[in-house]
């Protein structure tokens, strides 16, 4: 059998860059949280507060660690698997990949020891600061791969000039226009609410572990109020940006939008599939339940608009994966409102939650990984076969490597990461178990330790 | 030099220092904690614990050098990046499993349940030692200018090995200034140990690189390049002797002197990478690609230019900062 480093490549990217996304995912909320809570803790001097900070900080410290080493193979990807990509739009991306390291991921690395380490050997102030700064500066990370990626979906500031090998290269004529490109305010949007809602899943649905496990706390109810509010209040935020974001693609990517659709054949009227199985032999949806005119009237605001086809494309993308990563994402965000929505009522109305809320808080702890992982799905494959829509081919990009080594590498990555999902999840339970063996509620116990006990010791004198 | 600033090429220079600047504080910060990883495993329990509290507030920001660096060599030099990375391929994907282990075995092993402590120990242990000989056997098939034969390999083996015992090494230096008692006594003596076999690595590398290459050859060994060179190779051995016998003089009252080894280290590490750039100075791949054949449009280096001028002062400022903050003896560490 013939190994097509092609498709292992892709297969590998995407396992690349779906395991890396997790983690980011949860950090970029979650260094906001966690300033909220030393805030609160700074402002109302509740031990409460502190102890939820420490909490999620550790939280926050592994999540950190696995975004970073699986950040470095990424980094490596473009050379080992796709050179085609910087030798093309190198001049472009370029610089906002230097950007990115440059300005976040140091701001992110160096603040995060003082943030992790230096409670009691810097002022207060300072480590206020720090985790403000690492904060900031996952955000500032997200930005400019945001922009990169914006870019690569809606290309422009930019001319392609030849080079002495006949080569065409991009060369940039606007920076303005290109990071400032048609795409980015939405998916940059889009993509910092996601974030949002999966770090505050998360942090609901762990301190919903927590009580499960019999610990009622004031660190652990506040923390779950704060992630379930704060829930609570993103999701129909998301969805109405997802609505622009979905606009904005049909006007500059319209076969993506078919795709997600399930449309082969341009047509006016269409109707909103809410599921079926997408045939690309017959080129229809079977078993389809749809609303009549729906997808239209989202899509056009106009009940008998026309939507055009993904046959009307030279270019267009495969259409299955795209249909149900969208209808996994767009089931997700609806279970995820009235889940939130009913937790904030209990939590608001009762001041507690039920053991069936409980459960299905837990359940749905990394309900915002499904999501986005899906979305990103969504766009990405709906790009295809473009790497930069209409510069670029992703088979252009590919670079002269066997699909024997390929495959080597692409098996050892999925074993990896399968083992460290698992390390990572069975920690965060542990280190729930841990936490909830009541020894929070003595400050001199020693599951708390060093400057951790000092600082709750100093505070409850 | 006149001719440089006229064409414009030195941009790509300036570019080709930064990367070489990263690259080169790369191998000394990720060194030195790639080191304590390796020699990691002959310790007991508490040991490890001190050893890896030692590293703890630094070793993520020391990683993101190589970010950095290969990232320069990504945005900076596209052409070669992907020579380079698809050559190197395997050892690439090695040492990233290597680090990916490691990185993740630092907050594991404090926050798993005690019985499956051991588990990532040794993965700290295996990651550093994979990471620091596939970084080695690179840096091996890089000066062999990426030739497929079984001498390349084991030329490449040999760096590999030289590599490692070198982060150990600087590692042990690092953990005479970090720690005291017990365990500087044995950090003394993995440093003799590990000089020695540096030192011979070292050795071979400098005699056989020359003989690969007449052009390295006729670098070091005409007139009167030989002798503004010279330095170079004299001030090294002068190091290591140096470090030799303070190494046999440690420890000293008060612990006075303790960081003398990892400064001295330290000078070691940047007088062989100075020589080695030399060695290849003009190419970026040896002997097929030169720095000003592999750069970006001028225009694109200039915009990357204005932010790292403005971004590495504060970069380098705050690295020192945290140096500050966390200076003096390792003591447990807790997220506090």
């Amino acid at each position: 059998m013939e190994l097509d480093p092609f498709i292992l490549s892709r297969i590998q990217f995407a396992a690349n860059i779906t395991f890396h996304i997790m983690f980011p995912t949860i950090t970029i909320a979650l260094g906001w949280i966690l300033l909220f809570f030393k805030l609160r803790y700074n402002a109302t001097k509740d031990e409460a507060w502190m102890q939820a900070y420490f909490y999620f900080t550790k939280v926050f410290a592994l999540t950190f660690a696995l975004g970073v080493v699986s950040g470095i193979t990424m980094s490596f990807q473009f050379g080992t698997n796709w050179p085609g990509f910087m030798e093309t739009v190198g001049n472009v991306a370029g610089p906002l990949l230097a950007y990115e390291v440059l300005t976040a991921f140091f701001l992110e690395a160096t603040f995060l020891g003082i943030m992790l380490f230096g409670f009691s050997r810097v002022p207060g102030w300072v480590h206020t600061l720090a985790t403000f700064l690492v904060a900031a500066g996952t955000t500032l990370s997200a930005f400019w791969i945001i922009v990169l990626n914006s870019w690569m979906h809606t290309p422009q500031g930019f001319e392609m000039i030849a080079n002495e090998a006949g080569q065409l290269q991009a060369h940039a004529t606007s920076w303005a226009e290109i990071v400032f490109n048609p795409s980015m305010p939405y998916r940059l949007t889009h993509m910092l609410i996601a974030s949002g809602l999966t770090a505050s899943f998360l942090v609901a649905g762990i301190s919903a572990l927590r009580w499960l496990i019999n610990d009622r706390s004031p660190t652990v109810m506040k923390s779950m109020k704060t992630g379930v509010f704060i829930a609570a209040f993103l999701i129909p935020v998301q969805m109405f940006v997802g609505d622009l974001h979905g606009l904005n693609t049909k006007e500059y990517q319209p076969a993506k939008v078919a795709a997600m659709e399930g449309i082969w054949e341009t047509q006016k009227g269409a109707p909103l599939v809410l599921f079926g199985m997408p045939n690309s032999e017959t080129k229809q949806i079977d078993y389809a339940i749809e609303i009549p005119k729906l997808a239209s009237f989202i899509l056009t605001r106009d009940w008998d608009g026309e939507i055009k086809g993904v046959d009307a494309f030279e270019h267009a993308p495969p259409v299955a994966p795209i249909f149900w990563a969208f209808r996994i994402m767009v089931g997700m965000g609806v279970m995820m409102l009235v889940i939130s929505w009913t937790a904030a009522y209990f939590l608001w109305r009762k001041q507690d939650i039920t053991r069936p809320l409980a459960f299905v808080l837990v359940a749905m702890t990394f309900s915002g990984w499904v999501a986005t992982i899906a979305g990103w799905y969504v766009t990405e494959i709906g790009r295809q076969p473009w790497l930069v829509q209409g510069v670029l081919t992703t088979e252009e990009a590919l670079g002269p490597i066997s699909g024997g080594m390929v495959a080597t590498t692409l098996s050892a990555y999925l074993v990896t990461y399968v083992v460290l999902l698992i390390a990572y999840i069975s920690t965060l339970i542990h280190m729930a178990k841990r936490a909830g063996d009541g020894s929070h509620r003595d400050p001199l116990k020693p599951s708390v330790q060093g400057a951790e006990r000092r600082t709750i010791v100093t505070a409850a004198q | 030099m006149q001719d440089i600033i006229s064409s414009g090429d030195w941009l790509p220079y300036t570019f080709a220092f930064l990367m070489g600047l990263s690259m080169l504080i790369y191998a000394v910060l990720d060194g030195y904690d790639l080191g304590v990883g390796m020699l990691s495993d002959s310790t007991n329990e508490k040991e490890k614990d001190r050893m890896i509290a030692s590293i703890g507030p630094f070793w993520d920001a020391n990683e993101t050098w190589l970010v950095l660096g290969v990232g320069l060599m990504l945005v900076a030099f596209p052409a070669a990046h992907g020579v380079i990375l698809t050559e190197l391929y395997l050892p690439v994907a090695v040492m990233l499993f290597g680090l990916i282990f490691r990185g993740v075995a630092f907050d594991f092993r404090a926050k798993v349940p005690y019985q499956k402590k051991w588990r990532w120990n040794l993965a700290f242990y295996i990651g550093s030692l994979l990471a620091a000989l596939a970084q080695g056997y690179m840096l091996g098939s890089y000066i062999m200018g990426f030739e497929d034969s079984p001498l390349a390999t084991l030329f490449s083996i040999l760096t590999g090995l030289a590599v490692a015992s070198g982060y150990c090494l600087i590692g042990a230096c690092w953990l005479i200034m970090k720690c005291d008692g017990g365990l500087q006594r044995k950090a003394i003596k993995w440093a003799k140990y590990h000089l020695i076999n540096t030192v011979v690595g070292l050795g071979l590398i400098s005699l056989i690189t020359p003989l690969v290459s007449e052009r390295i050859f006729s670098k070091w060994f005409s007139v009167p390049e030989i002798y503004w060179i010279a330095p170079i190779p004299l001030a090294t051995g002068a190091l290591i002797a140096f470090l030799y016998f303070i190494l046999r003089k440690l420890p000293f009252e008060n612990d006075r002197y303790c960081w003398v080894p990892l400064i001295t280290t330290t000078g070691i590490f940047i007088l062989s990478f100075t020589g080695l750039a030399y060695s290849f100075f003009p190419y970026i791949i040896p002997e097929q690609m030169t720095i000003v054949e592999a750069a970006s449009a001028p225009s694109s280096l200039m915009i990357m230019l204005v932010g790292a001028l403005i971004v590495l002062p504060i970069l380098i400022g705050y690295t020192i900062l945290a140096y500050v903050i966390f200076h003096g003896k390792a003591k447990d560490l807790s997220y506090s």
